[in-house]
């Protein structure tokens, strides 16, 4: 527990030892602020709730988690400095669970950052604050999901770039997985049952299931699931390298 | 063999890359108080070696032995007794030189006072109490080399395993890193990696060249010295070379039949 911490404590304040992280809480304020109020038309739908917001959430993320998750393992490689950290007396998976936690607590610091917005929409009306809270953790959790995956890619490369698109496509390939987009690629070969299975692993279906107001304990289980092999795979991935 | 304790040991390491076999069929063993220095050619399989004992690499066949411990099925005891300076000496560019050695300190299991007051003997020792709150990053590369040696030391291991410690060096901050081995040497297992053969001479007890992956020599530095063939008068010397170049040379270059 005292060694996740220490990785957990490294990790979280090396966003901070460059003005990246400062970069990135401004970019994803406002690029999250200016989708919701000029694409989605926050004010003329003349509701007071947070859909517009989290409409774009999914797509957001697709881009902004992987350049949160791109440098975790990555950078190590690339400094050399992941010979000396795997050589330590600490079990891998803690060192990877440490990693993600930290990029996780980075990506809920800037959730916790949108939140003005929150505050304006109860100062307009009176939303359903349980439905949002709700889509909020939802969308954590979702962050943790494209940050599990992203440090997974990490972990094959050294070259921060591939993480980052490889991160990219697979992401999006779960943030579409429910449209037809995938599906039209996979229904005339593979039987009903996999597709089915494919469109239950959509981002965007699960997420938006949240932000209907429907908190399904699936969902979560669902985004928990993702994580844990996520990471249990990039466990595996270090310990694959280890012979090459 | 001076206290006579095995530290380190290999049994046949074989490690294949694709085609490629790096290190085929080493087997040696360190004792306590024995500084035993692997010499060879760049990409002769020193490295290689190194990163299997320190368990980041894994043989295809073989194993190697920290302290008793298998280094691969019992990774965490085995780590415990070993600091390792990986090639170039890794190390975080945006920590300060404290928060790193405090970071590996913490990983490595020591309490914050038996951190603070490691790392006061260590400041001390490596001198390091002129950059000790400057960033790694802007650290002189024998600073940061040193900073990789106090890495290495933290936990006060009984066995060190040192990679290439005073490549890029200047003269003095050599001169000061082969004391500084010597000092720990009685106390401790140490293997030390180089293709600067007068180190050999000033701090190792034995000497392994290594070229190819294979084991060539495994002696002291004295008895490779008689290994040197004899110069011939009347070829005429261009280039000055010591006697243990010349070892070096017969050795690495006759025996794998380059």
């Amino acid at each position: 527990m005292k060694n996740l911490l220490i990785i957990f404590r490294r990790e979280f304040s090396a966003y901070f030892a460059t003005p990246l992280a400062a970069v990135f809480l401004v970019v994803f304020v406002a690029l999250s602020s200016g989708m919701t109020f000029f694409m989605s038309g926050f004010f003329d739908r003349g509701q007071a709730d947070l859909s517009a917001f989290f409409t774009w959430t999914p797509w957001l993320f697709l881009v902004l988690m992987p350049a949160v998750g791109m440098r975790l393992w990555a950078e190590e490689r690339r400094l050399g400095t992941i010979e000396l950290l795997m050589t330590l007396p600490v079990q891998p998976w803690l060192i990877v669970l440490g990693k993600w936690a930290a990029a996780f607590a980075f990506a809920g610091l800037a959730l916790v950052l949108t939140m003005p917005l929150w505050v304006t929409v109860n100062y307009l009306g009176s939303p359903d604050n349980g439905v949002i809270l709700a889509s909020y953790i939802g969308a954590w959790l979702m962050a943790g999901a494209f940050l599990a995956i992203s440090a997974c890619v990490s972990a094959l490369t050294k070259n921060q770039v591939l993480a980052f698109i490889g991160a990219v496509i697979i992401g999006f390939i779960f943030v579409m997985a429910g449209f037809d987009l995938v599906l039209s690629a996979v229904r005339p070969w593979a039987p009903d049952a996999v597709v089915q299975a494919i469109a239950s692993m959509s981002f965007i279906g699960h997420f938006q299931r949240i932000t209907d107001g429907v908190f399904e304990a699936s969902a979560i289980v669902f985004f928990f699931s993702l994580i844990s092999f996520a990471l249990w795979l990039n466990v595996q991935i270090l310990d694959a390298r280890k012979a090459s | 063999m001076p206290n006579g304790q095995t530290l380190v040991e290999t049994r046949d390491l074989i490690m294949r890359f694709g085609p490629v076999t790096a290190v085929n069929g080493i087997s040696f063993s360190v004792t306590r108080g024995e500084v035993v220095g692997f010499l060879g050619p760049n990409g002769a399989g020193k490295s290689t070696t190194m990163k299997i004992i320190a368990g980041f690499l894994e043989a295809t066949s073989g194993s190697a032995f920290v302290a008793g411990h298998d280094s691969r099925r019992d990774p965490i005891p085995a780590r415990q007794h070993l600091g390792y300076l990986p090639e170039g000496a890794p190390a975080y560019p945006d920590m300060t030189v404290a928060d790193f050695l405090s970071f590996v300190a913490g990983l490595r299991g020591l309490t914050v006072r038996q951190t603070n007051n490691r790392l006061a003997e260590l400041v001390e020792s490596i001198d390091l109490a002129e950059v000790w709150n400057r960033r790694i990053e802007a650290l002189s590369k024998g600073y940061k080399r040193r900073v990789g040696i106090a890495m290495a030391l933290v936990h006060d291991p009984d066995v060190l395993i040192l990679d290439e410690p005073t490549d890029g060096l200047d003269p003095n901050q050599k001169h000061e890193m082969r004391s500084l081995i010597r000092t720990l040497a009685p106390s401790k297992a140490i293997i030390v990696s180089t293709h600067i053969l007068e180190e050999v001479e000033a701090i190792c007890t034995r000497a392994i060249v290594i070229a190819h992956g294979k084991m060539l020599a495994d002696a002291t530095p004295a008895e490779l010295l008689a290994r040197a063939p004899e110069r011939d008068p009347s070829l005429a010397q261009s280039v000055k070379t010591t006697r243990l170049e010349d070892a070096f040379r017969h050795i690495t270059l006759e025996q794998t039949g380059v």
